[in-house]
């Protein structure tokens, strides 16, 4: 509890020891200005800065909020009290102080609920380092704030410790921990030459860092200002809220204003006695409960606390209503390079060769020794020794053909099947989709090395998931061949694929589906933020994946997914699902509520003190059923 | 310019009618404010200084809010 928490429950304790001494008292009251001016002491202790506040609203000119309602609803009740008590009737003061002191321990509780989820969330969201080590020229550590940190600084990071800068390691040999980034403890190896993002926590080594960025434009920041301008973009329900709560507070008081007005100018009229302060009295239990704070407050928090919990799980979401799209996507559009597959070349299998697999990739591996292609480096991990380029002689490249050399003396050809041709060594065509790699060892055919970009371990689950979460269509489209685009389509289930297509023809191919007249929900595009900028924004919904430093993706995306792990798209679904559910409960739960009592109230069966605690009651449970869409682990 | 700013306001609606003060005051070009994470963020008018404007942002959110306070 803050300062002000404190004094409110001081106020409110005070007010509610005042009641008691004075319902002790009770019938031994000489007269009813006394009692009147007695309890006036706890009225003011616990609603002076209602009243105040009301009367600001006034001079303002925006009168209508829920101070000014229950400013006019106690004063109607004590104005009832005081017209009873003069006519020597029943006066009874302690319904309208009960009903600011409740209306008072509604907000406190509120004031307390919003700022735990507020200091929850952001322990959620705890990767700003505080701190920095730099390293001065005579290897004298400074600890200094990061924000103080220009680039190309040497900072140094303990074991235990948050990276604050993005940098390049220099010295040290570490493992880190990215849980607060991705929302999964996998962790990475860092040692020197390797690229290191601030918010990752360091284990175990010492790691001497040069910085590539100041702090602001480091991952850290990124992140943090991604996730706190997210609470600002408002959703189509809290839109609504705000237009609901514009029209609805003045029309309940125009309500309330008719209820004390026309019944008795009605009663008068037919000659019976007009009973004026029943009905002012009803008109302000009527006004008690339509304070409509419970869907006022829960539905921002809701949205808040479900943006939390999906950025605990390492989505970023970058708007409450992004976050409300994502429930109604029925199309999910997938990018195939780096996000059903790795997005990196791998040898799956040799074919044809009468040598052994190590023996041939080994030969691979050196002939390829020079080049910096990405197929060469897959030959070179797939070899895994080391490779000495001292064994290899006579190395030529033929451009769009391969190269040819020696390896050991023996001469070596590998490349794709015109190189063969041309060499005049005839070779066994693949079936396989992939790259192809063919191999001529001493003149003779030598077999070939299948090359292909891994499918993601989880990316059959992944499209099991969607399905299971409601997912109607999913749509496949590649830059790559047919065959390719075939074989990772039938092995993770995806319903169409489209192949052969050049980024431009993959925002044609979206508005296409756009425009399908088939098409239920929203459509979403998956990619991994390179090269796909374009679609991502012409999408409902673009989802980036793999963006752990990629700044090109954070920027183009509506929600981020850390880590590439395919199978989060349906979980951040899930998560989105979750926050609406809670959202349209405490719509229909609190307004249900209301216009319950409201009818109640209007027909003089619920009196102020139902009146007050169906609102009370009803803000605390919609508040606790909002801090639900924070828990987002087993969702 | 865009700059962010800590708050201290008690209710949603408290802060909705600081966003529109905010708004209004002379030097800024747009102002939004989150409730949730207690921060305004405020567009300046182009070579307006943040330090002259700030000082009238507040006043006017007091206007309407009075227990509010910017840290600027």
């Amino acid at each position: 509890m803050n300062q002000k928490q404190k004094k409110n429950l001081i106020r409110i304790l005070s007010a509610a020891a005042c009641l008691i001494v004075l319902r002790l008292l009770e019938g031994r009251l000489p007269a009813w200005w006394l009692k009147l001016a007695l309890y006036m002491i706890p009225y003011l202790i616990v609603g002076h800065d209602i009243l105040r506040k009301a009367w600001h609203g006034i001079r303002n000119r925006q009168i209508f909020d829920e101070n000014f309602l229950m400013t006019v609803a106690t004063i109607g009740a004590i104005g009832a009290g005081i017209y009873r008590g003069m006519h020597g009737g029943e006066d009874d003061y302690l319904e309208a102080v009960a009903v600011m002191l409740l209306y008072q321990v509604g907000e406190l509780f509120q004031s307390i609920a919003v700022g735990r989820s507020r200091k929850n969330i952001s322990s959620l969201m705890d990767i700003r380092p505080d701190i920095a080590h730099l390293e001065g020229e005579n290897g004298e550590l400074e600890d200094v704030d990061p924000e103080e940190v220009e680039t190309g600084s040497l900072i140094v990071v303990q074991p235990g410790e948050k990276i604050p800068l993005d940098g390049i390691v220099e010295e040290g040999v570490s493992t880190l921990d990215t849980a607060a980034l991705t929302g999964e403890s996998v962790p990475r190896d860092a040692g020197p030459g390797s690229q290191v993002l601030s918010g990752c926590v360091n284990r175990n080594g010492v790691l001497k860092i040069r910085t590539t960025a100041e702090f602001d434009e480091s991952t850290a920041s990124k992140v943090l200002e991604l996730v706190e301008n997210a609470a600002s973009r408002k959703s189509r329900s809290e839109q609504f809220i705000t237009r609901f709560a514009r029209v609805y507070t003045p029309a309940v008081c125009a309500g309330a204003l008719a209820l004390a007005l026309i019944p008795p100018l009605v009663l008068l009229a037919r000659g019976m006695a007009p009973q004026p302060f029943e009905w002012i009295y009803r008109a302000c239990t009527f006004l008690v409960i339509s304070c409509p704070c419970a869907v006022v407050i829960s539905i921002p928090l809701t949205f808040f606390a479900g943006l939390g919990g999906a950025s605990s799980q390492g989505v970023l979401v970058k708007g409450s209503n992004f976050l409300e799209i994502l429930a109604t996507v029925r199309t999910v559009v997938f990018d195939k390079t780096g996000t059903i597959t790795k997005g990196n070349f791998v040898v799956t299998d040799v074919h044809h060769s009468p040598f052994p697999r190590e023996k041939i990739l080994e030969t691979a591996a050196h002939a390829e020794g020079y080049s910096t292609h990405p197929i060469s480096q897959s030959l070179r991990e797939a070899y895994g020794g080391e490779v000495n380029l001292s064994r290899v002689t006579e190395v030529e490249e033929i451009s769009g053909h391969g190269l040819t050399g020696r390896v050991d003396g023996i001469s070596v050809a590998a490349g794709n099947r015109r190189l063969m041709e041309k060499l005049g060594i005839p070779s066994v065509d693949c079936h396989c989709p992939g790259t192809i790699v063919h191999m001529a060892i001493d003149g003779n055919y030598a077999g070939h090395i299948v090359i292909s970009d891994e499918l993601k371990p989880e990316a059959r689950e992944a499209m099991d998931l969607l399905k299971r979460s409601g997912i109607e269509r999913t749509v496949m489209l590649t830059g790559d061949t047919e065959q390719v685009a075939k074989a990772v389509a039938e092995e993770t289930g995806i319903d169409e694929y489209h192949a052969g297509l050049l980024p431009a023809d993959k925002v044609e191919w979206v508005e296409k589906l756009l425009a399908d007249p088939r098409r239920k929900g929203r459509l979403a595009f998956v990619g991994d933020g390179i090269n796909d900028a374009p679609v991502l924004s012409r999408a409902d919904i673009g989802i980036a994946m793999g963006a752990l430093g990629s700044d090109a993706a954070i920027e183009a995306a509506d929600v981020v997914l850390m880590d590439d792990d395919p199978r989060k798209i349906a979980k951040a679904m899930r998560i989105s699902r979750k926050c609406l559910g809670i959202v349209r409960q405490n719509i229909v739960f609190a307004l249900g509520v209301k216009f319950f009592c409201l009818i109640l109230g209007a027909v003089g069966v619920a009196n102020m003190w139902v009146a007050i605690l169906a609102d009370v009651g009803v803000m605390i449970l919609c508040v606790c059923n909002a801090i639900r869409a924070l828990f987002t682990k087993n969702v | 310019m865009k700059k962010t700013y800590a708050i201290e306001v008690d209710c949603a609606n408290c802060a909705a009618k600081m966003e529109e003060a905010a708004k209004k005051t002379e030097g800024v070009k747009d102002a939004t404010v989150s409730f949730m994470t207690l921060k305004m963020k405020v567009e300046f008018e182009e070579g307006a200084d943040p330090a002259e404007v700030m000082p009238r942002v507040l006043k006017n959110c007091r206007a309407v809010e009075d227990e509010c306070e910017i840290h600027f």
